[in-house]
């Protein structure tokens, strides 16, 4: 109820402001010889800024400290033995009053003190709303009549107005920057209590992952080696890489060189369609249908598979990435000059040839950035992993044994648990820190060579 | 040099040179490896839409017979033998609220308390009093919660008192399972999930009719359950997944296309402005489980916000989501003929007027269709979610985005790990199916939307 | 992209009505009769075209062209943009075959050799037919590498060395080798718009072509770069047939030895160039050559 009787103010003070400054400009447009500088409705949106500002701030302020106010304000109503009392009886006593102020009642009989306690809560409730919703109205009043006093035929309202707009785009445009400094900042704020459990080296250099968990006492936290983790990454992603980069490419170079254009429509949709399905239906497919069919293949031809291991892992990412490949590889090699084309062609090379050793040396560069992004892709990829990779966090070389990768063991570490204190869920974020650094190194790399890339052809 | 056979030369003048001799010498092997090439190319293709194909074919084949569950018809009588309490509490006029609820709550209890697995066992044994049934069988078999079911029945209506009434019962899951064939039937009696009563009874009532294969509306009824599997469904994670949407599409969005506008339009081009490009690129590439580390760190340990409540969610997802949209939107100003400024400019119009008066309507089908993909991402996206708490098991429906909840693909994850593998798989692929067509919906309305923006434009 | 495609035709279909009728639709010219002047002394015909008609879709570009190009000469085609002369002049090393949609009728022959034959590589014809563009389209590689890419492929060269004078040879023929002799390995974007066009027609060259053609050379470049060009045009005369798309009156009165003036996707006249630019046959010629219309 309370909520809505501040927006029904806050609409009908932007309605009224809105309005007085469009009639106060019309009046003076009316009665002064001067041409005015900017449109009534300038004017208008002038007016409920100076307006709406003020009032909002205010509402703002009493949203964020209201709550301690009226907490310290109950606290004071409360017998001291209560208040310096047990925390839960505290806690009870103060939903009591709580429940007695809103005039809901309470089971058993209520004290006097809790009575008359509630009864002041409630009146002071009523108050301090009526007297925020006051101050933000007169403020918001006060800057309305400030405004309405500066409409002038010279006033610049539009560009006033534009000027504001103008700060709202950028501190929008800021957020993104904020992201990536608050991204930067919480990993390394953790990551850094972290290495003050667990010594860097150990850490980076560690060749054996076992966290003890967080019950067991006595400061041994176990071990914290990030190479198995790190080994396992790289492992799944190579074999997705080895499964994307061909088949993505090749598919790139069929579709933009030779498909005809009806196979195009609808081959190129088609494959995008990998690229919108949520990796965790990946994980859901290599867990159920690849992993089965990749053990029963192994067992074909003598081999053992494990049906969750690196490889079932590798090739479900890797199908994720085909489209990912291929989209950006088309797109860059389209923008190879048609021109480059017709000169290898005119001369009496293939097709092939031409592709060969002319679009994709013109384009390699491109490619290369288009791979290095698809490869960071693959390092930070979550599901499939954490779903088909086995979770097994061991230094080996054999791709058909169950494997672990960084991000699964960040899933592992804080899933369910936010319990920021302790190394076993702080590692969280060092293993974060590491996949950030990682994959932002490849990204600037990429992103940089296919800038680059494309200046080349515009 | 041998004379190829490729291609007879008629002009023997030209035949004699000897760059042509070498050159048709060379055409065999050239048009193999253009052959070869070309293979390549249309197998990749192929192999990929192959995949495609398959991908989706396993999950219908999975999925869709999840869709039905059996349902057991019985008469349910409500026996006042077993049923023994007072009438429903009514309010009186000298009562307050909190004492009403208290007695209502106290007469609900006590109706809670009363055996119910009575009631249930009681109506399936009077179907087949052939059948030697102990009451584990019986509740092997219907499940868990239908007794809850037929309490809020009672409480709803106290009058069912002492009548009998015709009731569906939902099956158990292991009743589904073994009817559906997902149990190898072979495997020994003792090792089956569902005692031997209850398999002879459940293949009776099938042959007869009295159990049939209903729509699974539970799906999209109820919130996920653990004792009851076969009443499991998605109605929470969905209610979930739609506020969090809700809050991408009012967070992302307008901040998204204000700071592309601004980036593009107003900006004067410097090196910050080069290093917020290079930063957004970057932002787009982040892992997603960076943006859940994000969230974990400064949403939930630092601002409090509630643990496993679609609003961490939602901001979450609308960091991650914002850089797509920047990105597609300033791609979409870009592609605005500088014509059009220029046209807008020449009449003195401002800058300002210029952006959203003439160039901004231009590229509404452009942030509209990155909008879509990017909010379609989001809802598919379950890593950032796992590690702000949203993989918690709730059972109630998330009132507003302050409560508890988990989203569709976090739902996907906690059935994909359940233990009954053989019930929870097909329903896993159910629930996948219902996820893709929410996208796909999304995509579909991205399309229509487009082509009538365009149409108007 | 994809949702676009299918707007804009839809879009174009709804326009073409109101628009005005395309000429060279309207203007079926299927009597109509080239106006044909042969050389005071004939020279050997290297290609003869007959009855050429090229397809663009469902629309028509060119009209039943007949022709003949002799060798050793400069041939020069002539006429105002869309008028289809550089749609014929791809047809002669059948490069309208990557264009999508594209379809040519009638016959086009080598040395006697049907070019259309579906026996015939297209790979060899064009090693004997090559091609100079209007923007010069050097291979993002080294100078020497792109002179090589033609033997190269085409496995032209036995040996290093062999290889090596081929380039040479090729660059000097191009009159570009002293320019470029102490910087073969850097690479030839890197070069003027020129040099460039030169490093093109070295390229063109290292396969030894019969025929040359050549698609509006020197649009691209400087007078002083289109003076070279002409120049070296000019001295490839001696070896090659060599066949000019150009835009210029100037050039090809300057270049060449017969002219060929196209309209419409029709070939209007076609003789001596002297002839040509003095005294044409024809009405229309008269009026593009003395700027009444192009």
């Amino acid at each position: 109820m309370n909520s809505l009787v501040v927006a029904a103010l806050l609409l009908l003070l932007l309605a009224a402001s809105y309005q007085i400054g469009l009639s106060r400009s019309r009046a003076v447009a009316g009665s002064s010889t001067l041409k005015m500088h900017s449109r009534p409705n300038y004017h208008g949106m002038m007016v409920a800024l100076w307006c709406l500002v003020p009032a909002l701030a205010i509402l703002l302020v009493w949203f964020f400290v209201g709550d301690d106010v009226v907490r310290t304000y109950t606290l004071s109503l409360l017998p001291p033995e209560v208040v310096n009392g047990d925390a839960t009886q505290l806690r009870d006593a103060l939903r009591r009053v709580e429940q007695i102020s809103t005039g809901y009642g309470v089971v058993g009989d209520a004290q006097p003190y809790e009575n008359a306690a509630g009864q002041s809560l409630h009146e002071f409730r009523l108050l301090t709303f009526w007297a925020t919703v006051a101050v933000a109205a007169g403020l918001g009043i006060i800057g309305l009549l400030v405004m309405r006093a500066r409409i002038a035929p010279r006033l610049r309202a539009r560009n006033e107005f534009e000027a504001v707009v103008k700060v709202l785009l950028a501190i929008c445009s800021g957020i993104a920057i904020l992201t990536t400094v608050g991204i930067i900042a919480s990993l390394l704020r953790e990551a850094l209590h972290f290495f003050s459990f667990i010594s860097p080296m150990d850490f980076f250099f560690g060749t054996v992952w076992a966290p003890r968990f967080s019950a067991t006492a006595g400061g041994d936290y176990g071990q914290y080696g990030l190479l198995p983790l790190l080994w396992g990454t790289i492992m799944v992603s190579t074999i997705a890489m080895l499964v994307a980069i061909p088949l993505g490419l090749m598919s790139a170079i069929y579709l933009a060189e030779y498909a005809p254009r009806k196979v195009r429509a609808f081959a190129k949709p088609a494959i995008e369609i990998l690229a919108g399905i949520p990796s965790i239906i990946y994980g859901f497919f290599a867990l159920v249908t690849l992993g089965p069919a990749l053990a029963a293949l192994g067992g074909m031809i003598g081999v053992p598979i494990r049906a969750t291991s690196a490889l079932t892992a590798g090739i479900a990412m890797g199908i994720m990435i085909i489209p990912f490949v291929s989209s950006l590889s088309d797109d860059i090699i389209t923008q190879v000059p048609g021109a480059m084309r017709d000169g290898s062609l005119g001369m009496g090379a293939t097709k092939s040839e031409t592709i060969r050793r002319v679009v994709l040396p013109a384009a390699l560069p491109g490619i290369v950035g288009a791979f290095l992004l698809a490869v960071s892709k693959a390092f930070g990829e979550t599901m499939i992993v954490v779903l088909a990779a086995g979770n097994a966090p061991i230094l080996r070389f054999n791709p058909f044994e169950a494997t672990s990768t960084v991000t699964v063991s960040i899933v592992n570490q804080l899933t369910g648990d936010t319990n920021f204190a302790s190394p076993q869920s702080l590692v969280a974020f060092a293993l974060g820190l590491t996949l950030f650094a990682m994959t932002l190194c490849l990204n600037v790399i990429a992103l940089y060579v296919v800038r680059k890339y494309r200046e080349q052809y515009e | 040099m041998t004379v190829s056979a490729v291609s007879s030369p008629k002009s023997s003048a030209a035949a004699s040179s000897p760059n042509r001799s070498r050159i048709q010498a060379s055409l065999k092997r050239r048009r193999g490896a253009e052959t070869r090439f070309r293979f390549y190319g249309i197998a990749s293709v192929t192999i990929a839409i192959g995949f495609v194909l398959f991908l989706f074919g396993t999950i219908l084949h999975d999925g869709v017979p999840a869709f039905w569950q059996p349902v057991v018809k019985v008469d349910v009588t409500f026996d006042p033998a077993v049923i023994k309490v007072e009438p429903k509490p009514v309010q009186q006029p000298d009562q307050s609220p909190a004492a009403f609820q208290r007695a209502n709550l106290d007469w609900q209890r006590k109706v809670s308390l009363l055996n119910w697995n009575r009631i249930v066992e009681n109506s399936v044994r009077a179907e087949a009093p052939d059948i030697q049934m102990t009451p584990r069988d019986i509740q092997a078999m219907i499940s868990q919660n239908e007794r809850y079911r037929l309490r809020n029945m009672f409480i709803e209506n106290p009058d069912l008192l002492g009548k009998t009434v015709p009731v569906e019962l939902l099956a158990s899951a292991n009743v589904d399972v073994w009817l559906k064939g997902d149990i190898d039937r072979s495997i020994a009696s003792d090792r089956q999930q569902l005692p031997e009563a209850a398999r002879t009874l459940a293949d009776r009532f099938y042959e007869d009719g009295r159990i049939r294969m209903a729509f699974a509306s539970v799906l999209f009824t109820n919130t996920d359950s653990r004792n009851a599997p076969a009443e499991a469904g998605l109605l929470g994670a969905f209610i979930g997944s739609l506020y969090m949407m809700i809050i991408v599409i009012v967070l992302a969005v307008p901040v998204g296309v204000a700071s592309a506008i601004y980036l593009e339009e107003f900006a004067p081009k410097n090196r910050l402005t080069d290093l917020i490009e290079v930063n957004i690129n970057n932002l787009a590439a982040v892992p997603s489980i960076v943006f859940g580390l994000l969230g974990a760190a400064v949403f939930i340990n630092y601002f409090h916000l509630p643990l496993s409540a679609p609003l961490a969610g939602g901001l979450v997802l609308s960091l991650m989501t914002l850089p797509t949209v920047i990105i597609a939107t300033r791609a979409a100003l870009r592609a605005v003929p500088p014509s059009l400024r220029q046209a807008a400019l020449g009449l003195g119009a401002s800058r300002t007027q210029t952006v959203f008066h003439h160039v901004l309507p231009v590229t509404y089908p452009g942030i509209l269709t990155a909008t879509i993909i990017g909010v379609a991402q989001a809802i598919g996206e379950t890593a950032p979610l796992l590690l702000i708490g949203m993989n918690a098991f709730v059972t109630s429906l998330p009132v507003s985005p302050l409560d508890q909840s988990t989203a569709l693909p976090v739902q996907i994850f906690l059935w994909e790990g359940n233990e009954n593998r053989n019930y929870f798989e097909p329903k896993t692929a159910a629930a996948i199916i219902i996820l893709l067509t929410v996208m796909l919906a999304l995509n579909a309305i991205a399309i229509v939307l487009r082509s009538r923006f365009e149409r108007r434009a | 992209m994809m949702f676009n495609a299918p707007e804009t035709q839809k879009m174009n279909a709804n326009v073409a009505p109101v628009s005005i009728p395309d000429p060279a639709s309207v203007a079926l010219p299927k009597t109509f009769q080239t106006v044909r002047t042969p050389d005071p002394e004939p020279r050997q015909v290297r290609v003869h075209a007959k009855d050429v008609s090229v397809f663009y879709g469902p629309k028509q570009a060119l009209f039943d062209v007949s022709i003949d190009i002799p060798e050793k000469a400069v041939t020069a085609f002539i006429g105002p943009s869309g008028c289809g002369k550089s749609t014929f002049l791809r047809c002669l090393n059948r490069m309208n075959d990557t264009i999508e949609g594209a379809r040519v009728s009638g016959t086009i022959q080598l040395d006697g050799e049907d070019l259309y034959d579906p026996k015939l590589d297209v790979v060899e014809l064009r090693a004997r037919i090559g091609m100079v563009f209007q923007k010069p389209n050097p291979f993002p590689k080294t100078i020497f590498e792109n002179v090589a890419y033609g033997p190269r492929i085409h496995g032209l060269a036995t040996s290093k060395t062999d290889l090596e004078q081929i380039v040479v040879e090729s660059l000097q023929k191009a009159s570009l080798f002293n320019e470029v002799k102490d910087r073969l390995h850097e690479v030839g974007t890197g070069l003027s718009g020129g040099q460039q066009q030169r490093l093109c027609i070295a390229r063109a060259i290292a396969v030894s072509p019969e025929v040359i053609l050549m698609d509006e050379p020197c649009s691209a470049l400087d007078p002083i770069a289109t003076a070279k060009i002409e120049e070296l045009i000019d001295e490839l005369r001696a070896n090659y047939t060599i066949v000019i798309v150009t835009h210029s009156m100037q050039q090809a009165a300057r270049v060449s030895q017969r002219t060929a003036f196209f309209h419409l996707g029709i070939l209007v006249e076609e003789g001596p160039t002297e002839m040509m630019f003095t005294s044409p046959a024809e009405k229309r010629t008269q009026d593009y050559i003395t700027g009444r219309f192009g």
